[in-house]
């Protein structure tokens, strides 16, 4: 039958055991990840229960087909290991979504393969009856038919069988949301809202039919009259869910999205672990579902908006109005004078926005800020919560560059302290310093928490041009009398102004 | 297992994780989202699973493709969190050696950046 090495009982009090061992470092794992000394130790340990976890299925009964899991694991090591050797800081929330999209994906076939597995199961019990010598060889083969009580009824449990489904579902989504976001941010597609007309139509009935789908599969559940062609289509259905939900979102809502994809993809292991009766499935699936939803709830907060309104709202597509037309006047300034602004002032807040990653500045920036430390000025930087393309995104830059993550600050830290600094650098940040979020009632951002820069003595804004920013919103900041503009790409202005500061 | 049993496993580790994800610092949270993405790579168990019991050939090619995806995301989600999180560790055991050999700048750098 099956070549397993150590035909290990998948219900045995051992593998058990060992799955508790290996959940228990997830768990020890992300709890030393709450401090950045000792998060990388914590890393090592979730690793070691992922040896542990992945050890101990290779060793149960009725795994085989070796060739194809030796060859698997290699291919997929090969490729994670290269890929994650290359890819630059500036690129990691694009990195993350195609790992999870990924994973979503792997879920999504392995409930296909289950669903297959109750097919041909039918198939034979079609042609031989209900025979017990067939269902006992099926018996040890694997977890789910010895769960699933088919010599009572020939059917797939519910139990079972809404796991699954749950599973393919949400998994599908995942991996066609997760890879939309990927080639958004990688730029493969446009970053701005893309959709059809009625496009949440279009969804919510995508969404109907899914639920329908469900149902039928999920009455059908007798091992005779399961319908594969269906599932299929589901997973085509949910597929088609996942790119109509993710294509109409602008780049600047990605944090949310991403953090949501990662839920969902959490959510859809602990199904798959409901379904395949392994605890180690369950509490890794709800502890991911668990990170993904603190982070989505956070980033929404960050925004003042809902996680529906971003999802469903299409904030890019409305927010055309705001903004009028009407040229204002701005002042502008060369890299030479802002570096004597900046080298004259005490303190000096510099904030970073996704500009800084898209034009990889973010070294650049680090030796400004220890050319103003030669000459005393004192240099924080202040991260908004939604800066950048991913929660956290910017500290994971500016780590990357070795800024002492003590000068990092929380807005909420910095808000109070800016009325007394005197110069503020925004670099490649737009709408998280815009004022209009607490004056301006009629405008798409408005309620959101933002950046108090207007409130600093002089305001320095790194920017290409004028244009707005990725939500299209005009913002009144770059109008401001102690606001200067210095256009120009972010990396070459601050290289311009760490040549005009050691000049001076 | 009964349904009961994993559905209070599942309730638990929601309180757990809360409770332990909540306290990751925000400066954290991309090292923490990529590091919850290795470990839903988990469902590589899944795939090694059901490839177990494959006998066509779709089925193999999707068990394959299963365990493909999960073992980069699993092998890559580990590394490049790695990567991310050497960043952000104690500073001072590996470049201190290479900083006062090479360059002294680099050292009145730093205690400058404290005053």
């Amino acid at each position: 039958m099956s070549t397993a090495i150590a035909a290990l009982a998948p219900d045995s009090s051992l593998v058990a055991i060992l799955y508790i061992i290996s959940f228990s470092l997830f768990i020890f794992g992300i709890k030393l990840g709450t401090h950045p000394t000792s998060a990388r130790r914590g890393n090592g340990v979730a690793a070691i229960g992922m040896a542990i976890a992945v050890i101990t299925t290779l060793l149960l009964e009725g795994i085989g087909n070796w060739a194809i899991i030796i060859v698997g694991i290699l291919v997929g090591t090969i490729i994670g290991a290269v890929a994650s050797k290359r890819v630059k800081m500036t690129e990691m929330p694009q990195m993350v979504a195609l790992y999870n999209g990924l994973g979503g994906g792997a879920i999504a076939l392995i409930a296909w393969s289950e669903y297959r597995h109750w097919v041909h199961l039918g198939d034979i019990l079609g042609s031989d009856g209900l025979s017990v010598t067939v269902l006992e060889h099926y018996e040890g083969l694997s977890f789910v038919v010895s769960k699933a009580t088919f010599v009572a009824s020939a059917s797939v449990p519910l139990e079972v069988m809404i796991p699954t489904l749950l599973a393919m579902v949400i998994g599908s989504i995942s991996f066609w949301g997760s890879n939309v976001a990927f080639a958004k941010l990688q730029e493969l597609i446009p970053g701005q809202p893309m959709g059809l007309p009625g496009q949440k139509i279009i969804n919510g009935l995508l969404l109907a039919l899914l639920i329908a789908g469900g149902a039928i599969l999920a009455i059908n559940n007798d091992v005779s009259d399961l319908n594969q062609t269906l599932f299929i289509g589901m997973l085509v259905i949910a597929a088609l869910l996942g790119l109509g939900v993710v294509m109409p979102i602008g780049g600047a809502d990605m944090p949310v999205v991403i953090s949501l994809l990662n839920a969902f993809t959490g959510l859809s292991a602990a199904a798959a672990g409901i379904a395949l009766d392994n605890t180690a499935l369950i509490v890794a699936g709800t502890l991911v579902g668990s990170s993904g939803t603190i982070l989505t709830l956070e980033m929404a907060t960050a925004m003042n908006r809902s996680v529906a309104n971003i999802l469903f709202g299409g904030m890019g597509a409305t927010a055309g109005g705001s903004g009028g037309g009407e040229q204002r006047p701005y002042r502008s300034m060369n890299a030479q004078d802002a570096a004597i602004q900046l080298a004259y002032a005490d303190s000096v807040v510099i904030v970073p926005g996704y500009g800084l990653a898209v034009a990889q500045a973010q070294h650049t920036v680090k030796e400004m800020a220890d050319e103003l430390n030669k000459k005393g000025v004192t240099v924080n930087y202040a991260i908004h919560p939604v800066a950048g393309r991913m929660p956290g995104h910017m500290n994971v830059l500016l780590a990357e560059a070795d800024v002492p993550y003590d000068q990092l600050k929380e807005m909420d830290e910095i808000n109070p302290d800016l009325p007394q600094t005197d110069v503020c650098v925004v670099i490649g940040a737009n709408d998280v310093v815009n004022p209009a979020a607490k004056t301006d009632e009629s405008s798409p951002i408005y309620g959101m928490p933002i950046i108090e820069v207007e409130e600093a003595q002089q305001v320095l804004v790194l920017k290409r041009s004028m244009s707005t920013g990725f939500a299209g919103i005009d913002n009144d900041l770059f109008y401001k009398e102690g606001t200067a503009m210095v256009f120009g790409d972010a990396k070459g202005t601050v290289q311009d102004i760490v040549t005009e500061l050691g000049n001076l | 297992m009964d349904l009961v049993t994993e559905i209070t496993i599942l309730v638990l580790a929601v309180f757990v994780g809360f409770e332990v994800i909540s306290k990751v610092p925000t400066t954290l949270h991309t090292p923490l989202m990529s590091q919850t993405n290795a470990i839903h790579g988990i469902v590589l168990l899944g795939g090694l699973i059901v490839v177990g019991y494959a006998d066509d050939f779709l089925g193999e090619l999707i068990g394959f493709i299963a365990i493909v995806f999960g073992t980069i995301n699993i092998v890559g989600g580990f590394m490049v969190t790695d990567r991310m999180l050497e960043m952000f560790g104690p500073k001072k055991k590996k470049p201190e050696p290479a900083a006062e050999a090479a360059s002294p700048d680099a050292a009145s750098d730093s205690t400058e950046a404290g005053s």
